[in-house]
C-alpha cells in the first residue's frame, strides 16, 4: 500500500485551525478546554505534515487564492520557517494542557480563544513571505499577547498590559513606515524580490533602521527592554510561558529574516551594534535577575539575558553562531516555558513566589523543582541540554573569528545564570516547615512542566537532525560564512 | 523628483506627523493622549503610503499602498478599542488614568 | 550494536536507570530502595569485570554517539580508564552498604540514593571518556550530581558549603568548557590520543596553548583540590559521611585529578607538556598542595576536617607523578589513584563510625575509643599507617615509585617533600592512635548508640574492615599479577595508551 500525503496546503491549515478552534471555543465555552486541546493536537499535526513535505520535496511556497505575488499573498516555508513552527507547536501543546489545570472556567473561557488566536497569528508570521503580511500578524500577535496579560486582573497586571499595549503598538507603527519606504524604493513587499531589488542608500538604510528600531523594541533588546518584565511577571503562569518562549521570538524571527535576506547586503556593520546591546543585555539581565525577590520577575529577566544571547550571534556571524543562535532560540522557548509553568505551579501551591520563602513550599512539590531544575539546566548553558550546545556552537564561533570579548560575555553570562537559577534551587534543600494552606497543583500542571523541561535537555542530543532541518532552503546562506 | 511635488508635500506631512505622535506618545503621561498620538502617528503613516502611491500627473496611482492603508486602518481601529477598554478597565481597577 | 559497544554504555547505564527510578520511590519502600541500589552496584561490577578481562586481552570497547557536528560523545574502555572505573565501582559497592546503615531512618533517602547514583553514573562516564567533550560532560553532571548530596541535610551550615562549592565548581566548570571549545577550534579534534594531539599546532599557537593549560588545569584543579582551589573541600565535610567518604575521597577529587592525567599525557602528550614548560609549574603546585595541606591537617580539630585537609595534600600525589614527566614516578602517581581511594575511604568510614556510634567529631574525643571500637580502631590505624607511608602498606608503595621516578629525573628535591609529607602526616596520625589505643576512655562519650554486643551496625563495620583489609592486601600483594600497581604497569608498558 502505497502511503500518499496528500498534497495538502499545510501552510494554510496549521494557521487556518487554531483560528477556527477559537471561534469554537468562544462559541462553545464550557467544551473549550477540550476542544482546544483536540485544535493544538491537529496543529501539531498539521506541522508534522508540513514538515513531511518540506523535508521530501524541499522548501514551500504557497499562493493563497492561486493569485500569487505581488498582488495576492504568498507563504513561505523553509527549514527556519519549520523550526519555528515546531517549537511553537511543542511548547503550545504543554502550555495547553497546563492551562487546562491553572484556570477557573471564568478566566478559561476568555483565555482558549486568546491563545488560540495568538497561535495562528504566531503560524502565520511563521509562513509569511511578504514584509506587509508580517506586520499584520505581528499586530495580531501583539493584540492577542496584550489581552492575555490582561486577564489576569488586578491593578498590576493592566498596567502591565498598557505598557505592552503602547509599545507593541509603537514598535509596529515604526516598522510600518520601514515597510512604506522600501516598499517605495523597491516597488515589491515580497521578501525574495525585495533581496534581488534592494541597494544600498539612504532610502534602504533609514528602512532598515527603522523596521530594525520598531522590531528590537519589541523583542526587548536592551535597552528597549523595560517592558518586559512587568508584562512576562504580572501575566498568569501560562501566559507568562507564551510570552517568553513564543511571543518575544515572533518579532526576532521577522528581524532574522529581514537581516538574512535583505539588510546583510547592504554591507553596513550595524551587526556589531546588535551584537554588543545583545552582550548588555545578556549582564544587565543577569544582574538584574540576582537582585529579584519575586520568582516571576527573576524569570522574567532571564529572558532578557538569553535574548541577548540570541543578538550576539549577529556580530560573531559565521554558519556556526547562527546554529547556535537557533539552537538557543528552540532551547530557551522550551526551558523557559518549563519554568514559567514551575513557577506557575509553586504561586498556586503556596499563593506566594517571594523567593526568600520558597524553602516552605518548593519541597512540597518535587516534580515541579525537577522541571525547574532541569530547565535551569539548560538555561545557564550545562551538559548535556539545548542551552550547552548553544553556548558550545556560538563559544566555538567566536573563537574561530577571534573575537574574545564575546567569549568573556559569554562565560559572564552563564556564570551569572548559574547565581540566579542556583539561589532558588538552593531554596528546595531546607528543612522549614509549612507555615500555611496549600492547595495541590494538579498532576497535568506538574508533568507539562517537567516534560517540556526534559525537551530542553534532550534538545541537547538531538543536534543532527536539528542541523539538518534548519539547512533546508538554506536560509542561512552560505555565503553569509563568516 | 521634481514631477508630483504636492505628493511630496504630503509625505512629508505624513513624517512630521509621525514624529510628533512619537514625541507626544513619550512625552504624555495621560493615557488618552497617549492613544491618541499612536491614532497621529498611524495617520501619519499612513499619509506617507498614500502619497508615496502617487505616480505622476494622469497615471492611476499604485493600487498595492492603498490596500496596505485600508488593512492598516482596519487594524489600527481594532487596537484602538482594544487600548480604551484597557485602559477603561485601568481606570476602574487602579483609579489612575496613567501608567503606574 | 554489539557486545563490545554496548558494554560501556551499560555500565553507566547500570546506575543511571536504578538511580532515576529511585526518585520515584516513596520513603518509606526501604526494601525495593535497597534492591535497586544493591543490584545496580552489583551488576555494576560484573560488567566491570568482563570490561577489565577483555581489555586486558586487548578486546576494543567504544561507542559513538553524534552530539555536535563533527563532534561524539564517545565512551571508551582504555587500560587508563579502567582503573578508575573499577575503583569506582567496588567502592561505590561498599559505600552502598554503608550509606544504608547510616541513613537508617533519616528523611528524604529518596533522593539522596538517586542523586548516590547519579553520582556514580557521572564518575564511571568520565573515566570511559574518550574525548575531551565527553569527560566535560560527565565532569559537569557530577557537580549537579553533588551538590544535592552536600545540602542533603538541609541546615544552614551545609546550604553555605553547597553554595561555596558550587562557586568554585562551576567557575572550573566554565573555565574547562573554555578550554575545550578553544582546543576544538585550534585543533579541530578532542579525542584522547597517545602523545596528545596538540603537538602538531605550529609555534604561533604555543602561547595559546600554554594559557589554555593553565585554564584547564586551573578548572581541573578545583576538583582535585590543587591550592588555592581546595576551599570547597574541607567545608564540604558538613555532608552525611557516605558523602564524604565516596565523592570527597574518591569520586569528586579522583574525577579532578584523573582530568589532569588526561590533558598531560592525552591531550598535550607527556614530551609536548615538557617541551612547552608547563610540566614543572604543575609539579611545584602539587607539591606546594602536598606540604600545604599536611600543614592545614596538623592543626584541626575536627576529624573529618583533619581527613579533608589530607585529601587535598595526598591527591596531589597524582598529579605531581604525572607532572614529573618521567615513567617510574607516572606508574606511582597512577596507582595512587586507588590507594588513596582505598585508604582514604576506610578513614573516612571510620569518622562516620565514631561519629554515628559514640557521637566523637573531634579528635579530643577519640581518647581511649580503641578499647570500645577496637575493630573500627584497627582499620582506622592501617588507613593512617597507609598514609604516613608505612611499608609494606599502599601508601608506601606509591611513594617508592615516585620517589624513585623523580630521583630518576632528576628532580631530588621532590624526595624531600615526599619525605616530608610523610613526617607531617606522622606527625598529625601518631598522636590521635596513641591516645584511641594507649589513653583511658572517658566517662561517657558525647552521644552513645548501643549496638548490643556488637561495637557498632553491622553495616557500617563490614563496609570499612572491607576496605581496610583492601588496604592491606593491595599493599602486601602490590606484585601479585592483578594488583593496581601491576594493572598501572601494564599501562605502562602499553605507552599509556588511552
Amino acid at each position: 500500500m502505497i502511503f500518499l500525503v496528500p498534497d495538502f496546503p499545510w501552510e494554510i491549515i496549521v494557521v487556518a485551525l487554531p483560528l477556527a478552534g477559537a471561534l469554537v471555543c468562544f462559541l462553545w465555552p464550557r467544551h473549550a478546554s477540550l476542544l482546544a486541546l483536540i485544535a493544538a493536537l491537529g496543529v501539531a499535526g498539521a506541522v508534522s505534515g508540513l514538515g513531511w513535505e518540506i523535508t521530501t520535496h524541499g522548501p514551500q511556497r504557497y499562493a493563497i487564492g492561486g493569485w500569487g505575488a505581488p498582488l495576492g499573498i504568498d507563504l513561505y516555508s523553509d527549514g527556519l520557517s519549520l523550526s519555528m513552527l515546531a517549537i511553537s507547536a511543542l511548547v503550545g501543546l504543554g502550555v495547553s494542557i497546563y492551562a487546562c489545570g491553572y484556570f477557573d472556567s471564568q478566566k478559561a473561557r476568555h483565555f482558549w480563544p486568546l491563545w488560540l488566536f495568538l497561535w495562528a497569528a504566531l503560524n502565520a508570521l511563521f509562513v509569511a513571505a511578504d514584509i506587509f503580511n508580517l506586520y499584520v500578524t505581528l499586530e495580531l500577535l501583539g493584540l492577542a499577547a496584550v489581552a492575555l496579560v490582561a486577564l489576569a486582573g488586578g491593578a498590576e497586571a493592566l498596567g502591565a498590559a498598557m505598557r505592552y499595549l503602547l509599545v507593541s503598538l509603537l514598535g509596529s507603527l515604526i516598522y510600518l513606515f520601514g515597510v512604506a519606504l522600501l516598499y517605495h524604493g523597491s516597488g515589491s513587499v515580497d521578501i525574495m524580490i525585495l533581496a534581488q531589488r534592494v541597494e544600498s542608500g539612504p532610502a534602504a538604510w533609514t528602512a532598515m533602521g527603522l523596521m530594525s528600531a520598531g522590531l528590537l523594541l519589541k523583542t526587548a533588546l536592551f535597552p528597549l527592554h523595560f517592558w518586559l518584565p512587568p508584562a512576562h511577571a504580572s501575566a498568569p503562569a501560562p501566559v507568562s510561558a507564551l510570552l517568553s518562549a513564543l511571543v518575544v521570538k515572533g518579532s526576532f524571527y521577522i528581524f532574522l529574516r529581514l537581516w538574512l535576506e535583505i539588510f546583510m547586503d547592504l554591507g553596513a556593520s550595524p551587526g556589531q551594534l546588535v551584537g554588543i546591546l545583545g552582550a548588555a543585555a545578556v549582564l544587565w539581565g543577569g544582574i538584574q535577575a540576582l537582585r529579584q525577590t519575586r520568582l516571576k520577575m527573576l524569570i522574567a529577566y532571564s529572558t532578557i539575558s538569553q535574548l541577548g544571547y540570541l543578538f550576539m550571534a549577529f556580530a560573531i556571524t559565521g554558519i556556526t553562531a547562527w546554529t547556535g543562535m537557533l539552537y538557543l532560540l528552540l532551547s530557551h522557548a522550551l526551558a523557559k516555558a518549563a519554568m514559567f509553568m514551575a513557577a506557575g505551579n509553586i504561586l498556586h501551591f503556596g499563593g506566594h513566589d517571594r523567593i526568600a520563602e520558597l524553602d516552605r513550599v518548593a519541597q512540597r512539590l518535587p516534580l515541579t523543582l525537577a522541571a525547574f531544575s532541569l530547565a535551569g539546566i539548560s538555561i545557564i548553558g550545562l551538559p548535556p541540554s539545548g542551552g550547552f550546545i548553544a553556548k558550545w556552537l556560538l563559544l566555538e564561533a567566536a573563537l574561530d573569528s577571534e573575537q574574545w570579548w564575546w567569549v568573556v560575555v559569554l562565560m559572564l553570562g552563564g556564570l551569572l545564570a548559574a547565581g540566579y537559577i542556583f539561589k532558588v534551587i538552593g531554596h528546595a534543600f531546607t528543612q522549614a516547615d509549612l507555615s500555611h494552606e496549600a492547595r495541590a497543583v494538579p498532576a497535568n500542571m506538574e508533568w507539562a512542566a517537567l516534560t517540556l523541561a526534559c525537551a530542553a535537555i534532550l534538545l541537547g542530543f538531538l543536534v543532527p537532525a536539528v542541523t539538518l532541518l534548519i539547512d533546508i532552503g538554506s536560509p542561512f546562506d552560505a555565503r553569509y560564512a563568516g | 523628483m521634481i514631477v508630483a511635488s504636492s505628493a511630496n508635500l504630503y509625505a512629508l506631512v505624513g513624517v512630521v506627523l509621525f514624529a510628533l505622535g512619537i514625541y507626544a506618545l513619550i512625552l504624555h503621561a495621560h493615557l488618552m493622549r497617549k492613544i491618541l498620538a499612536i491614532n497621529v502617528m498611524g495617520s501619519g503613516v499612513f499619509l506617507v503610503l498614500v502619497a508615496l502611491a502617487v505616480k505622476g500627473q494622469g497615471i492611476p496611482p499604485d493600487p498595492i499602498p492603498h490596500a496596505m492603508v485600508i488593512t492598516g486602518i482596519v487594524v489600527a481601529i481594532s487596537a484602538t478599542a482594544l487600548a480604551l477598554a484597557l485602559m477603561l478597565r485601568l481606570q476602574l481597577e487602579s483609579g489612575r488614568d496613567s501608567l503606574p | 550494536m554489539n557486545w563490545n559497544s554496548a558494554l560501556p554504555l551499560l555500565i553507566v547505564g547500570s546506575s543511571l536507570l536504578p538511580g532515576i527510578v529511585i526518585f520515584f520511590l516513596a520513603e518509606e519502600r526501604v526494601v525495593a530502595r535497597t534492591a535497586l541500589n544493591m543490584t545496580g552496584a552489583l551488576v555494576k561490577m560484573v560488567l566491570v569485570g568482563f570490561m577489565l578481562w577483555g581489555v586486558y586481552y586487548g578486546e576494543q570497547f567504544e561507542i559513538r554517539i553524534p552530539m555536535l557536528p563533527d563532534l561524539d560523545l564517545v565512551l571508551r574502555a582504555g587500560p587508563l580508564a579502567m582503573l578508575l572505573v573499577t575503583l569506582s565501582s567496588v567502592l561505590w559497592l561498599v559505600t552502598t552498604i554503608y550509606a544504608i546503615g547510616y541513613l537508617e531512618n533519616s528523611p528524604h533517602r529518596s533522593r539522596f540514593f538517586g542523586f548516590f547514583s547519579l553520582c556514580v553514573t557521572a564518575t564511571v562516564g568520565l573515566s570511559l571518556a574518550g574525548n575531551l567533550l565527553t569527560f566535560l560532560l560527565f565532569y559537569e553532571l557530577l557537580t549537579l550530581a553533588t551538590y544535592p548530596l552536600i545540602v542533603h541535610r538541609g541546615t544552614e551550615v551545609a546550604r553555605l558549603a553547597g553554595r561555596n562549592y558550587l562557586a568554585y565548581t562551576l567557575a572550573g566548570g566554565a573555565l574547562l568548557l573554555l578550554s575545550t571549545v578553544w582546543l576544538y577550534s585550534l585543533s579541530g579534534t578532542l579525542e584522547f590520543t597517545t602523545r596528545g594531539f596538540l603537538s602538531g599546532l605550529d609555534d604561533t599557537h604555543h602561547p595559546a596553548l600554554i594559557l589554555i593549560f593553565i585554564m584547564m588545569i586551573a578548572g581541573l584543579g578545583v576538583k582535585a583540590a590543587l591550592i588555592p582551589l581546595h576551599g570547597w573541600l574541607p567545608q564540604a565535610m558538613v555532608a552525611p559521611a557516605p558523602v564524604s567518604a565516596l565523592l570527597h575521597a574518591v569520586a569528586v577529587v579522583k574525577a579532578g585529578a584523573f582530568g589532569i592525567v588526561r590533558v598531560v599525557h592525552d591531550v598535550y602528550g607527556i614530551e609536548f607538556a615538557s617541551s612547552l614548560g608547563v610540566t614543572l609549574p604543575l609539579a611545584i603546585v602539587a607539591s606546594a598542595t602536598i606540604i600545604y595541606g599536611s600543614l592545614r591537617a596538623l592543626f584541626q580539630v575536627d576529624l573529618k576536617r583533619l581527613l579533608a585537609f589530607s585529601t587535598v595534600s595526598q591527591v596531589s600525589y597524582i598529579a605531581l607523578g604525572v607532572a614529573l614527566a618521567e615513567p617510574v614516578a607516572t606508574i606511582g602517581g597512577l596507582v595512587h589513584l586507588v590507594h588513596q581511594g582505598v585508604q582514604k575511604i576506610t578513614l573516612f568510614f571510620c569518622a562516620g563510625n565514631l561519629a554515628e556510634t559514640l557521637g566523637i567529631h573531634k579528635i579530643s574525643e577519640m581518647r581511649g575509643v580503641g578499647r570500645r571500637m577496637p575493630w573500627t580502631m584497627a582499620a582506622f590505624s592501617i588507613g593512617a599507617f597507609g598514609m604516613i607511608g608505612a611499608p609494606p602498606l599502599t601508601g608506601f608503595v606509591s611513594k617508592w615509585y615516585l620517589g624513585s621516578g623523580a630521583l630518576e629525573a632528576g628532580l631530588d628535591w621532590v624526595v624531600l617533600v615526599l619525605a616530608a609529607s610523610s613526617l607531617l602526616n606522622a606527625a598529625y596520625f601518631l598522636p590521635i592512635l596513641h591516645a584511641a589505643w594507649f589513653k583511658s576512655p572517658p566517662d561517657s562519650w558525647p552521644q552513645e548508640h548501643k549496638f548490643g554486643r556488637r561495637e557498632t551496625a553491622w553495616a557500617l563495620l563490614a563496609p570499612t574492615l572491607i576496605t581496610a583489609t583492601l588496604t592491606l592486601i593491595l599493599g602486601l600483594f602490590a606484585t601479585a599479577p592483578i594488583s593496581p600497581l601491576e594493572w598501572v604497569r601494564f599501562i605502562a608498558s602499553r605507552g599509556f595508551t588511552p
